[in-house]
């Protein structure tokens, strides 16, 4: 930490860390299991790392292979479980200690599609338990669709805050994509209009962001065009997705080159 | 009282127990030092030394007893150097960003792994004590069943403290060092000085003096010295040598031991200290 201060839970960061250890869990973005403890094993050391007691223990570990669905492999040495497995038992063990706060780097990556949605199916229900939740990912449909709230991270630091609707809204109602015969042309006619409220270039065509429903205005906008003297050759039309906020706010498009991700927070209670 | 180290130590031990050949192997090499050194050397320097004049009043051992403490103590001093290098796996494979996000004090770690590093050297120990008793060594003669179980102690106590002071330094090579080979490197190097200049395979009277001066500090010097005076006596000779071991100088050893381990432990916790999770 460089400058500034940090409350996690109504610790602060610099004054209580051991504090702030105690009331946190920590789920990393690469596999940190012992290849050579069993999946039991892994939870109880986790559980008598944050002195937890034996009866405790025990409970939480037969609740929490039965969450994530390990009880047949409780017994199996960490090496000979699939990915997904492996990402469930570590899901299960940031979660052995019961944290306020749960903190989840990128917990779906590289996980089949059928494995990712079980996970989220566990977040959401910790989540109900009360944990919160911040989690770092590159899937925009994840953030939008789980979370409470999301910032976006460019180069490390954030560029944008706010609820999923809040930040999409910023993009207007509608997003219309087209394709014309002048598309600099188009460009140029379809910024002078009030309903428009930003139009950004593509690679073949220009994106259009609207302040109305598009359904309507879309028509309108074919006509401008036409009598322009501007040929179209595509149309699509559709509601803001957090990729368009991502591509708004980053300028760019989503690629793996890690300075940028979205964190999500879920709040936790109901 | 926090009781984390002994979390660190179960996790130790599980895998110590749970990889067979490595156990196999650390119980297998030792023995296989006495079966074959030993005793190939035992029969040499019976050779040479039989023209020598026994000394007279003094118990004359033969030299697969004078090196059968040497073994103990050689053995003794590579599993706890190696000891440290599980810190080092769990820190490249990112095992250890577990332990270091807990509540778990540091410190627990090292106490930990060092527990663990003294009970695998007494293992050991016991392993090679018996066989070293069917392969002639003799240890214990003439003693009480009192005499042997204090003698019993005392080893055990020295091989002990000895143990934490190597593991300790082994663990701060690990905490320090980026590869496993570089550390294994290290460690190899490190064993050369420690049991060439001690006087666990030959007396070390005849040293020229810097060697004499180096074997004087050498801690495994003293850890042998002390487990001769437990098993053999304070007056023995072999190979032609007397030897006098007072009880003050057992007293000294230990110490000097103690103070090792200590020393050691404070550069370990140094060590830990500067280890950040990334």
């Amino acid at each position: 930490m460089q400058k500034g201060s940090v409350k996690i839970a109504g610790y602060d960061l610099r004054k209580e860390p051991e504090k702030v250890r105690e009331s946190i869990g920590i789920v990393f973005q690469e596999l940190t299991l012992d290849r050579d403890m069993t999946v039991r094993e892994i939870l109880e050391y986790h559980g008598r790392l944050y002195s937890m007691p034996k009866a405790q223990r025990q409970a939480r570990v037969d609740e929490l292979l039965n969450l994530v669905e390990l009880e047949a492999k409780r017994d199996v040495l960490t090496r000979y479980l699939s990915g997904g497995m492996k990402r469930r038992l570590e899901i299960a063990r940031g979660l052995m200690t019961r944290p306020k706060v749960l903190f989840m780097d990128e917990p779906t990556i590289g996980l089949d599609p059928q494995t990712r949605i079980r996970i989220w199916d566990y977040v959401k229900d910790i989540n109900r338990q009360g944990t919160t939740i911040f989690l770092t990912t590159h899937y925009m449909d994840e953030a939008d669709q789980f979370s409470d709230y999301i910032s976006i991270v460019d180069h490390g630091q954030i560029i944008a805050t706010g609820k999923p609707w809040e930040l999409k809204n910023a993009l207007g109602q509608d997003v219309i994509y087209l394709e014309t015969s002048d598309n600099q042309e188009a460009s140029d006619i379809l910024k002078k209009l009030d309903t428009v409220r930003g139009v950004r270039d593509k690679s073949k065509g220009i994106i259009v962001m609207v302040n109305v429903d598009g359904t309507y205005l879309l028509p309108e906008i074919m006509d401008k065009l036409r009598n322009g003297g501007i040929k179209i050759r595509a149309v699509n039309l559709k509601k803001p997705s957090m990729d368009d906020v991502f591509v708004h706010y980053t300028g760019r498009e989503l690629r793996d080159t890690g300075t940028e991700k979205a964190v999500v927070v879920k709040r936790g209670g109901r | 009282m926090h009781k984390g180290f002994l979390t660190i130590y179960w996790r130790d031990m599980l895998r110590f127990v749970r990889f067979r050949t490595l156990l196999f192997t650390s119980l297998v090499q030792p023995a296989l030092w006495l079966a074959f050194f030993g005793v190939a050397m035992s029969n040499n320097f019976d050779r040479l030394t039989a023209t020598m004049p026994a000394v007279p009043g003094v118990r004359a051992v033969g030299y697969l007893t004078f090196i059968g403490a040497g073994v103990i103590a050689m053995t003794t001093l590579f599993t706890s150097l190696f000891g440290g290098t599980v810190l080092l796996f769990d820190k490249n494979w990112g095992l250890m960003r577990e332990t270091l996000s807990s509540p778990l004090p540091r410190i627990h770690i090292i106490v930990g792994i060092g527990l663990s590093s003294v009970t695998k050297s007494l293992i050991q120990a016991a392993v090679i004590l018996v066989l070293g008793l069917l392969l002639g060594v003799q240890f214990f003669e003439g003693y009480t069943a009192t005499q042997v179980l204090v003698s019993l102690l005392g080893i055990m106590l020295f091989i002990g403290v000895f143990s934490l002071g190597f593991l300790f330094l082994s663990a701060a090579i690990a905490i320090t060092m980026e590869s496993p080979e570089g550390m294994q490197a290290v460690i190899t190097l490190l064993t050369m000085p420690f049991f060439f200049t001690s006087n666990a395979l030959y007396p070390s009277n005849s040293f020229p003096p810097v060697l004499r001066t180096l074997s004087t500090i050498n801690p495994l010097t003293h850890l042998v010295s002390g487990i001769r005076y437990f098993a053999i006596g304070s007056d023995f000779s072999s190979i032609g040598i007397r030897y006098t071991y007072t009880q003050g100088e057992a007293i000294t050893s230990f110490l000097a031991l103690l103070a090792f381990a200590a020393i050691m432990f404070l550069i370990a916790r140094w060590r830990f200290t500067k280890v950040t999770v990334t």
